[in-house]
């Protein structure tokens, strides 16, 4: 069952980052990050809390400025790239309407937003308050924010991280179908291996500031998480995350 | 359940009619003389025959005008500073210290101060209101603004929200519970202020009918204006929480709330 959308979708962004380094006063997050997201790729970067995967996904975003190295996303203008975060943020003061059409302006911005709910699947809701809303119909409130807006690169931090087990399955398949159907680039940001093997072509995984594994997910869509390839791959990277030195002073930082 | 609902509706006034009937036989019976208090009966009588008479209804209206315009005064200034100070950083180095320092200084540790300044005139009145509201509106506002959520912030921006846009949707909507607590605070410093104005010195208002009243001896009509300021102080907080349960509808906590 196909439907019609209101805008249609755009082209994945490019993304090149060359040797990126991310500096917080003394402490070096991110040293030397080289990487290629093809348009259209669903990258996932992996590693232990404190590596530094979320200040990449915030470098791609522009909320942070690297202070080395080169990052560049083909030719996207600001309205090209959106970022869901852990937390929903949505503006508890507005409508999930409201909030799914924070940023547009324009006559038509009411029906798209209300297309982007429907996309998932939340279409009734559109005149609630998000704290009615349960965590994962919040999740989706924040997905389809960013989807109204076209994304050519959507950025994914953590999303799924506060949801329980069925809803991030749930989740899961809803950020797979929408992607497959969308084709914007998406990296996403995960410390649970086995979502980033279910939803990824590609698993990154960052360790000490640098990108130390860059393994291609050469399964067939839709993933089944029992399989045995499914599996194999997932032990694979979750060894070599485990097998990374913790960070110095995350112990401290905890 | 209606039954129990009807029960709910009439329980909180359980208590006053008690008080009531309580002081009516007190003094029926002579355990309490007039000159203390009189009967509640004579009370709405003087209530009566000062609403028949019209000074009840001028008084209260100069009182209330009074309120209200040092309420605007004091609680606008107090609004658009704490606005300021709370967005730029430059108006807070420059203005929140020395804010804060005289935030230390009771009001009505002014009065000798204001009637030098002012004499016993209406700006007398005025100016005390004025500045016994506006450090609750100021340091609310500062507070709230300075406390909206960075995570919203954040987001916002990201969705190319600046300026003004990012101001109405993100930063005042965020602002406004801390606003309104202000301003439930101000509302009752408002009146207190006021009554010692009114009472150091008027020519008409409240406070003056109770002094007024108090040379004649005549106990009734002070408690009428005591009673009145009860009033008009529940009044003033049934307003603020009216303007709560509009604007933070969004908030559980104050959506079902009942009056």
């Amino acid at each position: 069952m196909q439907r019609e959308w209101t805008i249609p979708p755009a082209a994945g962004l490019q993304v090149q980052v060359e040797g990126l380094g991310k500096r917080f006063g003394e402490r070096q997050v991110l040293h030397d990050i080289t990487l290629d997201v093809n348009p259209g790729e669903f990258v996932a970067i992996v590693g232990r809390s404190g590596c530094g995967k979320s200040t990449l996904l915030r470098l791609l975003a522009g909320l942070e400025t690297p202070t080395s190295g080169a990052l560049r996303l083909g030719d996207a203008t600001a309205d090209d790239v959106r970022i869901m975060f852990q937390e929903s943020r949505l503006l508890p003061w507005r409508t999930v309407l409201q909030n799914v059409r924070l940023g547009l302006a324009d006559r038509g911005a009411s029906d798209r937003a209300r297309d982007a709910l429907a996309q998932v699947g939340l279409a009734d809701r559109a005149g609630d308050w998000p704290a009615v809303l349960s965590g994962g119909q919040r999740q989706r409130v924040a997905l389809a924010r960013a989807l109204v807006h076209r994304p050519r690169l959507l950025l994914l931090d953590e999303p799924l991280g506060a949801l329980d087990a069925l809803t991030r399955i749930e989740m899961q398949r809803l950020i797979e179908s929408v992607w497959r159907e969308l084709r914007f680039t998406a990296v996403l940001v995960t410390h649970d291996v086995a979502e980033a093997v279910a939803l990824a072509d590609r698993v990154l995984l960052v360790g000490s500031g640098r990108v130390t594994l860059d393994e291609r997910v050469a399964l067939a869509r839709p993933r089944a998480h029992g399989s045995p390839a499914f599996a194999e791959l997932e032990g694979r990277v979750l060894a070599r995350v485990l097998d990374e030195p913790p960070r110095e002073g995350v112990r401290l930082a905890a | 359940m209606t039954a129990r609902r009807q029960l709910r509706g009439v329980a909180p006034w359980i208590v006053p009619l008690l008080v009531i009937a309580g002081w009516e036989i007190a003094s029926r019976t002579g355990w309490l003389s007039t000159r203390i208090l009189p009967e509640p009966f004579a009370v709405a009588q003087a209530a009566w025959n000062l609403l028949k008479s019209g000074e009840l209804v001028h008084d209260v209206a100069i009182s209330t005008g009074r309120a209200v315009a040092g309420l605007a005064i004091g609680g606008g200034l107090g609004l658009v500073l704490g606005l300021l100070t709370g967005t730029f950083r430059t108006a807070e180095t420059l203005l929140d210290t020395t804010l804060q320092m005289v935030r230390n200084v009771p009001p009505l540790a002014l009065i000798p101060l204001v009637i030098l300044w002012f004499g016993i005139d209406e700006s007398a009145k005025l100016f005390l209101v004025a500045i016994g509201v506006f450090f609750p509106i100021y340091l609310n506002t500062y507070h709230g603004i300075k406390s909206v959520d960075a995570g919203l912030v954040e987001m916002a921006r990201s969705y190319g929200l600046k300026g003004w846009p990012l101001y109405r949707e993100v930063i005042l909507p965020g602002a406004l519970p801390s606003i309104l607590v202000g301003l439930r605070f101000s509302l009752g410093l408002m009146w207190v202020l006021l009554i010692v104005a009114e009472t150091i010195s008027a020519q008409s208002g409240i406070g003056y009918m109770t002094m007024n009243a108090r040379e004649f001896l005549q106990t009734d009509v002070v408690l009428v204006g005591v009673l009145l300021y009860a009033l008009l102080g529940k009044l003033a907080d049934l307003v603020a929480r009216g303007l709560e349960r509009r604007f933070l509808r969004w908030n559980p906590a104050y959506a079902a709330v009942p009056a």
